[in-house]
């Protein structure tokens, strides 16, 4: 039998094997619809709300053919009686082909993988991974530019606790990018960041301020939110809280290809004049989301890049 | 101070404040059949305080003695024959310590869960460990024992 399948985190995946997901979620972007999981069921534990993800990958699993069991509230599981996290996915996998696990604490999506018979995807673990996420982000700049390699991409906001940021960074090591971080201090990129740009030799620029020039060179200019409660000097969040929105006029000078990504939800730092812009991607960004999804789900559980290329479950 | 032993382990420049975390890693307190003795913060040239066990006629695996270099890395161990040190050890860091520290990281799933903690040595000179589940590195003379 082989070797179980899962996707707990990105970093340790190999340039081939981003490129092989890329290609793989093209295939589901040109047919979505299939029956390639027919027969199969696929389980969503969701033991920390998370009503985007979790309605992305379900559609994902929707589109294929599988049927889709789980929770989305841990407050009508077992865990709340204080049954472990091993219980909990040594039961579903009784009844799952795979499960796709969104958690409160970190390393949970590591361990459940470890204890599980079943593949396990990781949805996010607390303030850790959330590999599903990167992957679409790689997607949507795969698209959006034709390639991964060689390209400049401003990460703007909230550095230091933005998760996405992070698997981005690390993700993209193996492409030869420039990144520019652009924060306030509070919340500017972690030193264990920067110290892993150096060992990886990815080219990096730091300042505070972000406007018109900082956008122009950019390929990509990806946004954050910059949240009040990360503060703690609130009259740091007031002094900086409108610095990092982007608006349209910010975006005359912005080459022809830049495109706008934003993980999701949007508060203000993207002001709703750019959503007519054609350098706006954040909704496109989303849909991604379903083809990186259908792509992770299959490839957990064994279905190649042949099999999907040459699916005879194809759906019109 | 301490009476010279016949034949065992010899655990000496123990930090005095690491002695029984070393007692409690060596589970010396189910030893049956040895006698063991403790000397604590003893004076030393080198460490001005130190402390040191003896374990008579007990060897210890390389592994288990290995588990020492989490609290207290710069110990010496002497294997004593015949009244005789026949062998002069270090300890090394392995590259996995398994079930001996605690993460400090509270969200970590293996602060919440009944489990084996497990953490990937990074940097044996800094002494810098990365939880295997939350992926937080962390300095070992920070370290908790689980």
């Amino acid at each position: 039998m082989p070797t179980k399948k899962n996707l707990v985190t990105i970093a340790h995946l190999t340039k081939e094997e981003l490129m092989y997901m890329m290609e793989m979620a093209g295939e589901f972007e040109k047919h979505p619809n299939r029956k390639i999981l027919d027969g199969r069921v696929v389980a969503t534990l969701f033991f920390e709300p998370s009503t985007r993800t979790r309605l992305s990958f379900e559609t994902a699993a929707n589109r294929l053919g599988a049927r889709v069991i789980g929770f989305t509230d841990p407050k009508v599981t077992s865990s709340t009686k204080g049954e472990t996290l091993k219980d909990t996915i040594m039961m579903v996998s009784n009844y799952a082909d795979v499960i796709v696990m969104r958690h409160y604490l970190e390393g949970a999506a590591r361990y459940a993988s470890e204890v599980s018979p079943v593949p396990v995807v990781n949805a996010g673990d607390g303030a850790n991974q959330h590999p599903s996420q990167t992957m679409l982000d790689l997607y949507s700049i795969y698209k959006t530019q034709g390639t991964l390699e060689n390209l400049e991409i401003l990460l703007v906001g909230d550095l230091k606790y933005g998760r996405t940021v992070h698997s981005l960074l690390m993700a993209m090591r193996h492409f030869n990018p420039t990144f520019h971080f652009i924060a306030p201090k509070e919340l500017a990129m972690p030193e264990e960041y920067k110290v892993y740009c150096r060992e990886h030799g990815i080219r990096f620029t730091e300042q505070e301020e972000f406007n018109e020039h900082a956008i122009a060179q950019a390929d990509i200019v990806y946004m954050t939110r910059v949240q009040r409660e990360r503060f703690t000097d609130l009259m740091e969040y007031e002094r900086v809280k409108d610095v990092y929105i982007l608006r349209e006029k910010m975006l005359r000078s912005a080459k022809a290809n830049m495109k706008i990504l934003h993980p999701l939800p949007r508060v203000n730092e993207i002001a709703y004049d750019v959503d007519e812009n054609p350098h706006a991607y954040y909704f496109e960004q989303a849909h991604n989301g379903l083809f990186a999804r259908e792509a992770i789900i299959c490839d957990v559980l064994g279905i190649t890049l042949d099999d999907v290329k040459n699916d005879p479950t194809i759906l019109p | 101070m301490v009476a010279a032993i016949e034949n065992g382990t010899v655990i000496d420049h123990i930090p005095s404040s690491k002695l029984f975390e070393v007692v409690s890693l060596l589970h010396l307190e189910a030893i049956r059949g040895s006698s063991i003795m403790v000397g604590y913060n003893l004076k030393s040239k080198k460490m001005g305080h130190k402390s040191i066990i003896k374990v008579s006629d007990k060897y210890f695996s390389d592994a288990e003695l290995n588990q020492l270099s989490v609290v207290a890395p710069n110990v010496t161990l002497c294997i004593i024959r015949d009244y005789e040190v026949v062998e002069k050890k270090k300890v090394a860091l392995p590259d996995e310590i398994r079930g001996i520290v605690r993460c400090a990281n509270p969200k970590c799933i293996t602060n919440n869960e009944p489990m084996t903690t497990l953490f990937h040595v990074t940097d044996r000179e800094r002494g810098i460990i990365q939880c295997h589940y939350c992926e937080k590195k962390q300095n070992l003379e920070h370290v908790k024992l689980v």
